[in-house]
């Protein structure tokens, strides 16, 4: 499926890249253009200015919420995410929701299913979520066994590329080069080490679920329309959003959708959608770029552009030109072909 | 539920903190100025009538349009469009044919018989000379602020220089004369074949509180060339009324029309409909410094119009023009080279320049006249109190666009004066530069091309040469104004905010922030498609 | 209706009376047969309305248990030893969330060095975790008291573990009373849960709370602990009633009216002590036993007035905790403090050395004497651990112990000679 069939109207004035559109009829704009959109995740949270995981969560489960018709349980792993929207006395979601532990959200999630299935509740669905250090390292193993099982979950992960709640350290998804506060930019090879790091999504289909997606808080209509599809079917399901995080990233907080669009634009963020093992869409890039626009506004990559780490950004874009290979990201006839 | 104590919670509880209290900057929204309506010499909010005929509202487009320019459909058809080349959306792929939807509007207007209400009624009288679109902007305003006018006009038909000047297959005559007619429905008079001799006398007579005057430059000019006789030579001006009152111009043979602005290629290409074997326009500089419209010469020169640049005619004889070789000076002006060449010609027509006739207000006290032109201030007042002036007959590009501005604005400064006060203009809104844009959020979309009359048959009458836009490509073409500087409801910032911080108020009436819970991210800011919020420092 | 099983199959079958409605399994020793056997009831469809999951880790099985309680299912698990420290994290966390979760485990030791035996060490480790410990003598009380641990559980939403010894209860076959589904469904009613997950009247469970609330979070689960010391009994009574027999409670007592020894253990080693006591009671001898059946809440008044009028108490314990001695006969001298008896601390029966009959009258010998040591180490090899300790001495390195120990026993000792 290509991106115009993706997007059935096009609209000349915003497109259809806008969250709304005066113009379009309401059912076809986002979820997030409505204003009797949930707001499951609501005002008061105590995210950071600017913070792309609260954004992603907003977007993904009122997308959810939307296509359940509100009969949804979220289930959470401990991170930001978490401690942001719950401190005692208060909550921020509008919705049943449940904090485990950081390693068992797919796990609780698997039984809160269990438990609507055995009651005859399956028009309640469940998601279960939590940041990239939940899902693709202390997570790892209740997410591979909900696959195995194909538990009727929808696994999300919000991807800030670092354990951000704990102080910005490295995780299994953190991007080479990059700074964290186990991968400090010292030595001759500064920040993460090349040649490190997980695939997740791309481990997630060869579990053989009925759906992966990789997305990003950049392109609201393509996130609610994956996430719309995830809800559609049956089984386990796993969706990764790529969220900025300000903080980790030492990016501007007005820049995290930025961030988003030039990482997906420049290669590094690939977004692609699969079924059953097989990678059966993959997101055209619309206005191709190099990595050096993206890495220069984030102070996690600030040592690449010093005298000498040459080498060093040149891998990087190598990374994204890989990524633009494999994924096959680049339009039929595209100038950057 | 007897939950437990602090580890359950009751959902929507963190409305209760107010995270408004970390904010240093807050967001606020704005309107900003399109580069499109900054540049229009009328004073059009295009990007406001745009914002209707984008939603299919093709009325209420029309009716914003009437706030500020009584003729869409001409404008439509004749306005050189400096909104276009300020438009941002060139910078991004090409801009958005304002001119071409503009003419779907008034066609539109003229087809459903939409129209206006006259103000009510001040008791006071206008006398406003000239029925051209000065002088006719200026009385549609007068009247729609309830003003009585009367427009005096010297030729047996009204629209000055519209009708006079522009060749028909340009403006068709059908749709200036209905959107005259809306003006005089309005309750304008307007006195044809009603040459006024002495302003002042007039004036007086009548019991009129004020004046506008809107001659335009009828007076064509020559340059005084050697002439054995043996190649007739007529002036631009003369030949296109000529045109217009069906007394055709003898246009035979060889014709060379001697100048480079938008005139002469009017009288080029009416001579190629006329049946002219060659048609040459002959200019003294570059191509590149033609003052005429790269529009008008690119469609004349389909039509078979050459062009000879970088020549002036030196004198006549024998059936033919001596001709001086010119080249463009390091000053970018043209330098006579002392070479000469012949070019044959049955018929020459200059097109170098145009003046006023000023004898009609010869009496009147105060006007200050300089090279040919009044002078007027700010205001559009000229020297003489209660009387204002516009268009052609005063400093300005000479363009009817231009005309009209002049006609809104002395109206509005009429209207002030009329009631003993002075106009002042509101102030103008910050800019709106494509660097404050997020064009990421605008869908590729080319621009539409209106249908052009094929060549043949353009070279064989005077049908309109440039079509219209349907419905659809019209209300296409609307949709890639990217409403620079002012909202267009996209829900932006009522989505990307992190902290459900906008109120969403419904159509039309755009967004709140609720500043209680708004964090001061920015988010927002960068993230509105049309730069209308800004970041403002908070008083801490 | 009585029958002749294997103790893991009674209690599967136990635990299938109760209707439960999500039972999460992973395999380890000795608990498996439990989970073998519900499996195949639901596979089979005799227990109907059930979600059996097959998960891949102690931690995930517990964690499912979490969800699935949460959103308003019984919710069954079992494991043992090694098991439930890979759960530990969760173990914690849903006695923190109130979530009556009733879980069996197998009481086995644990490593390193590893072994599969019995001792109850496992369950000792998670003694402070918040959950309630209810500890059987036999297999037919393994049936009852988890009839009953579903019951306490979702009265006070707290998750209960039904501990019952590895293999001697787990793979011991026994005749047991497996009762009439309808007398179980008379004691148990529905599943009504305190807090649930559910779209229509929306919650958020499991909360941050800091310092400004976290105390009274414990006291508050405390005093539910507390309440359970009265609940109990009740639930006891009420089985009673419904079952005709007595089964549960805080503690149970043998000949102890009139004892002057008070032997005080918890699990299957009561029958062997029983036995002992009955022998010994032959001769004479004042001797008597207090069984402790729910460890946690620890039933300080019980064991108080049980033992008021003992002259000595002997605690005979299968847990150790290493550096300190007696972890049951710590509490037990807690609830003693005001009575001016000598508690002797005995463990015993580690990774499962058994405890003989032979053994435990040596042992009660010494004790009516009062010639034991404070913290005694039933038929504890001397000699061996002195050779171990010389040799450590000489080398001047201990290496690895089980190595050693080894190297002096077994069949590598054999091969030596």
């Amino acid at each position: 499926m290509n991106q115009a069939e993706n997007q059935k109207v096009r609209f000349y004035q915003t497109g259809t890249y806008t969250v709304g559109n005066r113009l379009l009829d309401g059912d076809i704009r986002t979820v997030q253009a409505s204003s009797d959109r949930s707001n499951s995740l609501d005002s008061g949270h105590r995210a950071c200015q600017g913070c792309g995981e609260a954004l992603g969560a907003r977007y993904a489960i009122d997308a959810a919420m939307r296509e359940t018709n509100n009969q949804l349980i979220a289930c959470n792993a401990t991170g930001c995410l978490e401690v942001f929207t719950t401190p005692y006395p208060e909550t921020a979601w509008q919705m049943p929701w449940i904090h485990s532990l950081f390693g068992n959200a797919a796990a609780v999630a698997t039984g809160v299913a269990a438990a609507m299935k055995v009651k005859g509740r399956q028009d309640v669905r469940v998601i279960a979520q939590g940041g990239d250090g939940g899902t693709t390292d202390i997570g790892f193993g209740c997410l591979s066994g909900m696959f195995d099982r194909n538990d009727d979950v929808l696994y999300i992960c919000y991807d800030n590329q670092a354990y951000m709640n704990t102080g910005v350290q490295r995780s299994s998804a953190t991007p080479p080069a990059a700074r964290t506060a186990t991968t400090m930019p010292v030595g001759p090879e500064p920040g993460n080490q090349f040649g490190q790091g997980k695939n997740v999504p791309l481990v997630a289909l060869a579990h053989n679920i009925p759906y992966v997606a990789t997305a990003s808080v950049h392109d609201l209509h393509d996130l609610e329309r994956k996430v719309k599809k995830a809800m559609s079917v049956r089984g386990s399901r796993y969706l990764q959003i790529f969220v900025p995080c300000p903080l980790g990233w030492g990016s501007k907080p007005c820049d995290t959708i930025k961030l988003a669009r030039m990482a997906t634009e420049c290669g590094l963020w690939p977004m692609f959608e699969g079924e059953y093992g097989e990678i059966t869409n993959t997101h055209k890039l619309r206005r191709p770029s190099k990595v050096d626009g993206y890495l220069k506004l984030q102070r996690r990559f600030a040592h690449l552009f010093k005298p000498g780490q040459e080498g060093q950004l040149a891998k990087m874009q190598d990374l994204a030109d890989t990524n633009i290979r494999k994924f096959q990201l680049l339009e039929e006839g595209s100038d950057d072909e | 539920m007897n939950k437990p104590f602090a580890i359950t919670l009751d959902v929507g509880t963190s409305l209760l903190n107010h995270t408004g209290s970390w904010r240093t900057e807050r967001p606020v929204y704005v309107d900003r100025l399109p580069p499109c309506n900054s540049t229009c010499p009328a004073g059009e909010n295009i990007q406001g009538w745009l914002f209707h005929a984008e939603e299919g509202n093709y009325e209420q487009a029309f009716y914003t349009i009437m706030e500020d320019n009584p003729f869409p459909a001409v404008m439509g058809r004749v306005c050189y469009h400096t909104c276009e080349t300020a438009c941002n959306r060139t910078t991004l792929d090409d801009p958005v044919g304002i001119n071409a939807v503009e003419r779907f509007i008034g066609d539109e207007a003229l087809r459903h018989g939409w129209n206006v209400e006259a103000g009510e009624d001040s008791g006071k009288k206008v006398m406003i000379i000239g029925s051209g679109p000065g002088g006719l902007a200026a009385a549609y305003h007068l009247r729609r602020k309830g003003h009585q006018v009367t427009v005096f006009e010297s030729a047996p038909k009204a629209g000055g220089m519209l009708r006079y000047g522009i060749p028909k297959y340009r403006l068709p005559r059908e749709k200036l004369a209905g959107e005259i007619g809306r003006i005089e429905k309005l309750g304008a008079e307007i006195r044809l074949n009603s040459p006024v001799s002495d302003v002042a006398n007039t004036m007086k007579k009548e019991g009129f509180d004020a004046c506008f005057l809107g001659f335009g430059a009828h007076v064509g000019q020559q340059v005084d060339l050697p002439n054995d006789g043996s190649v007739p030579v007529h002036d631009a001006v003369t030949v296109l009324r000529d045109l217009e009152n069906e007394q055709l111009p003898d246009l035979h043979g060889n014709v060379v029309v001697y100048g480079g602005g938008n005139t002469a290629f009017d009288v080029a290409r009416s001579a190629t409909r006329l049946g002219a074997l060659n048609v040459t326009v002959v200019y003294r500089r570059d191509r590149d410094m033609m003052p005429a419209h790269h529009e008008e010469i690119h469609e004349a020169l389909e039509e078979g119009v050459q062009i000879a640049c970088l020549r002036t005619i030196k004198g006549i004889s024998d059936g033919q023009l001596e001709l001086e070789i010119m080249v463009t000076g390091d000053d970018k002006m043209p330098q006579a080279t002392g070479q000469t060449e012949m070019m044959k010609a049955d018929v020459l027509v200059q097109a170098v320049g145009q003046g006023v006739d000023l004898s009609p207000i010869a009496n009147l006290q105060g006007i200050v006249e300089n090279r040919g032109v009044i002078q007027v201030g700010y205001d559009m007042q000229t020297g003489c109190a209660g009387v204002f002036a516009g268009g052609d007959m005063v400093p300005s590009p000479r363009t009817v666009t231009d005309a009209i501005g002049h006609g809104k604005k002395a109206a509005k400064n009429i209207d002030a004066y009329l009631n003993g006060k002075i106009y002042v203009a509101p102030e103008k809104h910050d800019p709106a530069p494509y660097e404050e844009l997020n064009t990421w959020y605008y869908s590729d979309a080319p621009r539409s091309i209106r249908p052009i009359l094929d060549v043949a048959r353009r070279q064989s009458g005077f049908a309109e040469v440039v079509g219209n836009l349907d419905e659809k490509t019209a209300q296409y073409e609307s949709r890639r104004c990217m409403s620079c500087g002012n909202c267009l409801e996209c829900d932006n910032c009522y989505g990307v905010c992190p902290d459900n911080a906008v109120l969403k108020l419904g159509p039309g009436k755009g967004f709140e922030f609720k500043y209680d819970y708004c964090k001061g991210c920015g988010m927002c800011v960068e993230e509105c498609p049309c730069g209308s919020i800004e970041m403002v420092p908070e008083d801490i | 209706m009585l029958k002749q099983m294997e103790g893991s199959v009674a209690v599967a079958e136990a635990v299938g009376l109760c209707r439960p409605e999500v039972i999460c399994a992973y395999p380890i020793t000795p608990q498996t047969h439990i989970v073998e056997g519900l499996g195949e009831m639901v596979k089979s469809g005799k227990l109907e309305n059930c979600e059996y999951l097959n998960v891949e880790s102690e931690f995930a099985a517990l964690s499912v248990g979490i969800g699935s309680s949460a959103a308003g299912a019984r919710t069954y698990t079992a494991t043992a030893s090694q098991g439930i420290l890979y759960m530990a994290e969760a173990v914690y966390n849903a006695s923190g969330m109130g979530l009556p979760i009733v879980m069996t485990v197998g009481n086995r030791a644990i490593g390193a060095p590893i072994n599969i035996w019995n001792d109850q060490t496992d369950s000792m480790s998670m003694r402070d975790a918040g959950w309630i410990q209810l500890f059987c003598e036999t297999n037919q009380e393994a049936v009852d008291v988890h009839i009953q641990a579903f019951r306490i559980a979702e009265a006070l939403s707290v998750p209960v573990m039904v501990c019952m010894d590895g293999f001697i209860l787990t793979h011991a076959y026994e005749r047991v009373d497996i009762p009439e589904q309808s007398q179980v469904d008379e004691f148990l009613p529905p599943f009504v849960p305190r807090q649930v997950l559910d779209p229509a009247n929306p919650i958020s469970m499991g909360a941050m709370v800091g310092p400004e609330a976290f105390t009274e979070v414990r006291y508050l689960a405390h005093h539910r602990q507390m309440e359970a010391l009265d609940l109990i009994p009740q639930v006891a009574e009420s089985f009673r009633e419904i079952f005709g027999r007595d089964s549960g409670g805080l503690i149970s007592t043998y000949k102890a009216d009139d004892a002057e020894t008070l032997i005080v253990s918890l699990g299957s080693v009561i029958g062997t002590i029983k036995d002992v006591i009955d022998e010994r009671r032959e001769n004479g001898e004042k001797i008597g036993c207090v069984a402790i059946r729910s460890y946690r809440p620890f039933p300080i008044q019980a064991i108080h007035d049980a033992c008021k009028h003992a002259k000595r108490v002997v605690v005979i314990e299968k847990c150790f905790a290493v550096g300190m001695g007696g972890i049951v006969a710590a509490n037990v001298r807690m609830a003693l403090t005001t009575l001016p008896l000598p508690v002797y601390t005995v463990v015993a029966g580690l990774g499962g050395r058994p405890i003989t009959q032979k053994s435990l009258h040596r042992l009660f010998e010494q004790a009516g004497q009062d010639k034991l040591e404070g913290l005694h180490f039933l038929d504890l090899d001397k000699q061996l651990v002195d050779k171990i300790l010389e040799q450590e001495e000489l080398t001047g390195c201990s290496g690895s112990t089980a190595e050693n120990i080894l190297s002096n026993v077994g069949v590598v000792a054999t091969a030596k000679v």
